[in-house]
């Protein structure tokens, strides 16, 4: 608990150091990641400690704030989510400090490692806050800190549009979550968690409460239709802290929505699991599809988290079915998958952004179509983004792989079992289908990114003078890029970890003896993908040595590639990643709604032609914007008590005391 | 342990490139020809192993690792497929590694294809990716009908249980299944009616043209995977039909081997008697076979208690 405590001091102490250090921009490169490795070393600790023994820690200090009690504690579940977060941010905070050496003198860098260490620190205190006062604390910090760091490249249009949407859903979100708080605290007298319970209470209350948490923490973690805020926010970001918000910070919101399921009732109806299963599908699919219609590299990877979010809500939503229908094999897969699909997630999806963010260094646009062949001149950036990539897409060896097969299992296991309701079968099959539907429009996806990014020739004079990074932004990469590979081999290990996680979330349900075998069972079945894992490393590996043996001895030409007998090929006449998509969007035509503007070659000279897409969002487009405009056109009419002036509002408050006093009085 | 449980691996390295010799030796014979010999493409592969090659100075290190990659990727997809009843690694849910272990090898398939920087190459990347897109859930839903069938969802526990009884029970929802796989089996392997293999035109093909600029033993290696591609997606097909005959030790290897070769003999009458759909038809072919996995998900969870 010493350390956790230490954790918080390093950090918040830090965040203010830096804030007063910033008229020394080299002393903030090395000082402002420093704390952060260092608050982050410290809270991993107890984290690990807490995994891996699966010992609840709790702390409590006297707080002046009325109903509220500073009272921590980090049980498995806890740690599960503060583990992601700081490792995550350590290694952004490392790779940011060489990403931010060009705003060096430009930019103040102390407000913004300031904003990043308290981002650091609330997200740690939103994991292991037992309180609601405390916890709706740090999710505010949580939310206005990040704000201020999407904001960082201000004096742009685009930025502070993005920053206006990400504030304005973040705060309808939390509206929601202090309704549920509200209620929760006045069901059970309290606001402290260890209070929590619904079991007495009535089903339409938990119900509500459920479905307050749905919208309140489906806004941060970016459930379709909540999620319109990722797309604008996270391209708009500095590339690290698109990490950590892609990569942890939306997490939250998932960790909030499991908390609030250990409050509620032992036996869920079955519509929730429907609802979470249903939502997880609809994001999923849709999450993908809109990536594969864009073209700015790090909208695609937003739109992406949207995408891998609704994986993971389809695990929770299974092992919701499973509760529901007393089967606690499939609520274990469920909530398993669901679960080591975040920590996956978190790995490859902040490789993705810093790999991402080491491109946007060296070549200044975000237009995929504007680059190509930077597999050459950025090596290391290359192999962490095809490592990201096939992780992403979920395909063995690698880690993405590890989560969906539980979340697969799971389904399969609701589909073969003859005796179960319905329900069970009709979910996982849903749920096949949508992961076999996502997982090939993936595939599509990524194989678009990396290779127009990186291989072919470059499309535009900004590949011409790419180059790598330097070290600090190249051993994050490498680090996670590990975490790719080994997280991909250590399922049994990592399963069992899963239990005591699980646990916590699950703890109503009762284990059987057989069900203990058939969950234990797994742990034998996961040995099996890893050792089929490794021989497939292996066999990848042999090949490829056959392959150079062959090679040894035999001449090797170079030669153009070959071009049908054309005699001028160039650059811009290779396939593009809007070419490459364009048969799928095109499948999806009705629902993307990809507009384009083409002014066509006219005449007998043609002097020039255009052609651009654009895709935008459906929810935003369609759903978002005209309800906020009806609602402002509703609400303008209160402008009329909105004077300006001082006394007028001195006076409300004169009057709103009046009439509270006399209410108390009657 | 006889023998015959662990031929499913060497039996498939050893026997897959016969199937392409089947294969055109049915169309030769439709066609009026003597067609080339059963052992073509061993003689192409051996060939090709011991030639020289040329690049292009566009590819990277991507171009040279995708064949390892593929072939490798494949032979480990091989090894979840019975062959007789018996597959050298089963546990639940291997068919979920199957697929995703051919999706292993499509990525780099068009990865290399992108390497090159052509735009025949990505337009044959872009088309396997989209066909590719509808073929998986259409794959998986049929193999989760068996599964629902058969009460097991790993490969060889699937085709394990499958019998006769079965075929009376559920004739229909397994023939849908058949029909679904076959589509996919078509679709995945560049066959009529999706992708002519033998066609020489670069704007119309699918994976011929994604291998463009392969040569010597890199496309040796990748005829080699795609051969045993064929190989493993066709397995399934014939375990379908072979397993609930319920024929087991060398004999059921041998009745696996015939079923795989008149499943060649039909895909040569396919391609012989079938013109190549329009592109922008194929799409309407894979969304059919989902449908149909559907459907047979839906008859067997309704009628089959």
């Amino acid at each position: 608990m010493n350390l956790l405590l230490l954790a918080f001091i390093i950090l918040i102490a830090g965040a203010v150091l830096c804030v007063v250090s910033g008229r020394f921009p080299r002393f903030l490169r090395v000082a402002g990641p420093a704390v952060t490795v260092a608050g982050c070393c410290a809270g991993l600790i107890p984290s690990i400690n807490s995994l891996a023994f699966g010992e609840k820690i709790s702390f409590q200090m006297p707080w002046q704030i009325p109903v509220g009690s500073f009272s921590i504690a980090m049980d498995p579940l806890s740690a599960f989510f503060a583990g992601a977060i700081l490792a995550v941010s350590a290694l952004s905070a490392v790779f940011g400090a060489s990403y931010l050496k060009r705003y060096e003198g430009v930019r103040n860098l102390g407000i913004h490692w300031f904003f990043f260490n308290l981002l650091v620190a609330s997200m740690l205190m939103v994991a292991v806050a037992q309180n609601a006062v405390l916890f709706l604390l740090a999710w505010e910090v949580m939310s206005l800190s990040s704000f201020f760091l999407v904001i960082f490249e201000s004096e742009k249009a685009q930025v502070q549009r993005a920053g206006w949407i990400y504030l304005v859903a973040t705060h309808i979100g939390t509206a929601f979550l202090l309704v549920m708080f509200l209620i929760l605290g006045r069901e059970n007298g309290s606001l402290n968690f260890e209070c929590f319970t619904l079991n007495g209470g009535s089903d339409a209350i938990s119900s509500v409460v459920f479905l307050l948490a749905v919208v309140g923490f489906g806004t941060k973690a970016g459930f379709m239709p909540f999620h319109v805020w990722l797309p604008e926010a996270h391209p708009a970001a500095p590339s690290h802290v698109s990490a950590l918000m892609s990569g942890v910070m939306i997490k939250t919101g998932i960790y909030g929505l499991l908390r609030t399921l250990s409050f509620l009732s032992a036996s869920p109806p079955s519509w929730w699991g429907w609802v979470i299963l249903i939502i997880g599908a609809v994001s999923g699919i849709c999450g993908v599809l809109f990536a594969l219609a864009q073209h700015d590299f790090k909208r695609l990877l937003a739109y992406h988290s949207v995408e891998n979010i609704g994986i993971i809500a389809m695990g929770l939503g299974l092992g919701l079915l499973g509760i529901s229908y007393g089967n606690p094999v499939i609520a274990f897969l469920g909530f398993a998958g669901g679960l080591i699909h975040v920590v996956n997630h978190a790995v490859f999806k902040s490789l993705l952004f810093l790999s991402a963010g080491s491109v946007l260094h060296a070549t200044g646009t975000r237009e995929i179509d504007h680059l190509g062949g930077l597999l050459k001149k950025m090596p290391y950036t290359g192999i962490a983004f095809l490592v990201g990539s096939v992780a992403i897409c979920g395909l063995p060896p690698l880690n993405g792989f590890v989560s969906e097969f539980l979340i697969y299992s799971g389904s399969f296991e609701g589909i073969v079992t003859k005796d179960m309701p319905a329900g069970l079968a009709a979910g996982g099959v849903i749920t096949v289908a949508s992961l076999a539907l996502i997982g090939g429009l993936a595939l599509a996806c990524f194989t678009k990114a990396f290779g127009i990014i990186f291989l072919g020739e470059p499309r535009s004079g900004h590949c011409d003078h790419a180059h790598e990074g330097g070290m600090a932004m190249r051993i994050p990469m490498l680090i996670l890029v590990a975490a790719c590979f080994v997280m991909g081999l250590w399922g049994p290990v990592i399963f069992r970890v899963m239990a005591r996680v699980v646990g916590v979330v699950a703890a109503s349900v009762p284990l059987s003896q057989a069900d203990v075998v058939g969950v234990a069972s797994y742990w034998i079945i996961l040995g099996r993908v890893t050792v089929i894992s490794v021989l497939l490393i292996l066999a990848i590996g042999l090949v490829a040595f056959f392959r150079n043996w062959l090679m040894l001895r035999k001449r090797q030409d170079v030669a153009v590639t070959w071009d049908c007998g054309y005699l001028a090929p160039n650059a811009r006449m290779q396939y593009t990643a809007s070419s490459f998509a364009h048969p799928i969007t095109r499948l999806f035509r009705t629902f993307l709604r990809t507009t384009s503007r083409v002014s066509s070659p006219a005449g007998l000279f043609p002097k020039s032609a255009s052609f651009s897409s654009e895709t935008g969002d459906f929810y935003g487009d369609r759903v978002y914007k005209p309800t906020f405009k009806v609602l402002e056109a509703w609400l303008s009419r209160f402008r009329q008590i909105q004077h300006g002036r001082l006394n007028l509002y001195i006076m409300y408050i004169v009057l709103a005391l009046v009439v509270l006093f006399i209410w108390k009085l009657r | 342990m006889d023998l015959s449980s662990y031929m499913a691996v060497p039996l498939g390295l050893i026997m897959a490139p016969f199937l392409l010799g089947v294969i055109n030796r049915t169309k030769a014979l439709f066609a009026g020809r003597n067609g080339s010999p059963l052992l073509q493409a061993y003689f192409d592969i051996w060939k090709l192993l011991k030639k020289d090659a040329v690049y292009s100075r566009t590819t990277t290190w991507i171009f040279r690792l995708a064949p390892a990659v593929c072939l490798a990727s494949v032979v480990a997809a091989m090894m979840l497929v019975p062959v007789a009843g018996a597959a050298p690694l089963a546990f639940k849910g291997d068919l979920v590694f199957f697929a995703y272990c051919l999706g292993l090898m499509r990525f780099f398939t068009v990865a290399a294809a992108l390497d090159t920087g052509s735009s025949f190459e990505g337009m044959g990347a872009s088309r396997e990716v989209t066909f590719s897109m509808l073929a998986e859930p259409a794959l998986l839903i049929g193999l989760a009908a068996l599964s629902r069938l058969a009460g097991s969802f790993s490969l060889s526990g699937m085709f394990g249980s499958l019998s006769t009884s079965y075929w009376l029970s559920a004739g229909p929802a397994i023939a849908l299944v058949a029909f679904a796989i076959l589509a996919v089996f078509l679709a995945e392997n560049s066959r009529i009616p999706v992708d002519d293999p033998n066609t020489h035109l670069e704007l119309t093909m699918i994976h011929e043209v994604m291998i463009l600029d392969y040569s010597g033993p890199d496309l040796g290696i990748v005829l080699y995977a795609a051969a045993l591609k064929l190989w493993v997606l066709g397995a399934l097909i014939v375990n379908i039909f072979v397993a609930s005959a319920g024929v087991m030790g060398m004999a059921g290897v041998a009745v696996f081997l015939c079923g795989m070769i008149i499943l060649s003999i039909i895909v040569g009458i396919i391609e012989s008697v079938m013109a190549r759909l329009s592109l922008l038809k194929v799409p309407q072919l894979l969304v059919g076979a989902g449908a149909m996995a559907v459907l047979a998900i839906i008859l067997v969870m309704r009628f089959v208690k």
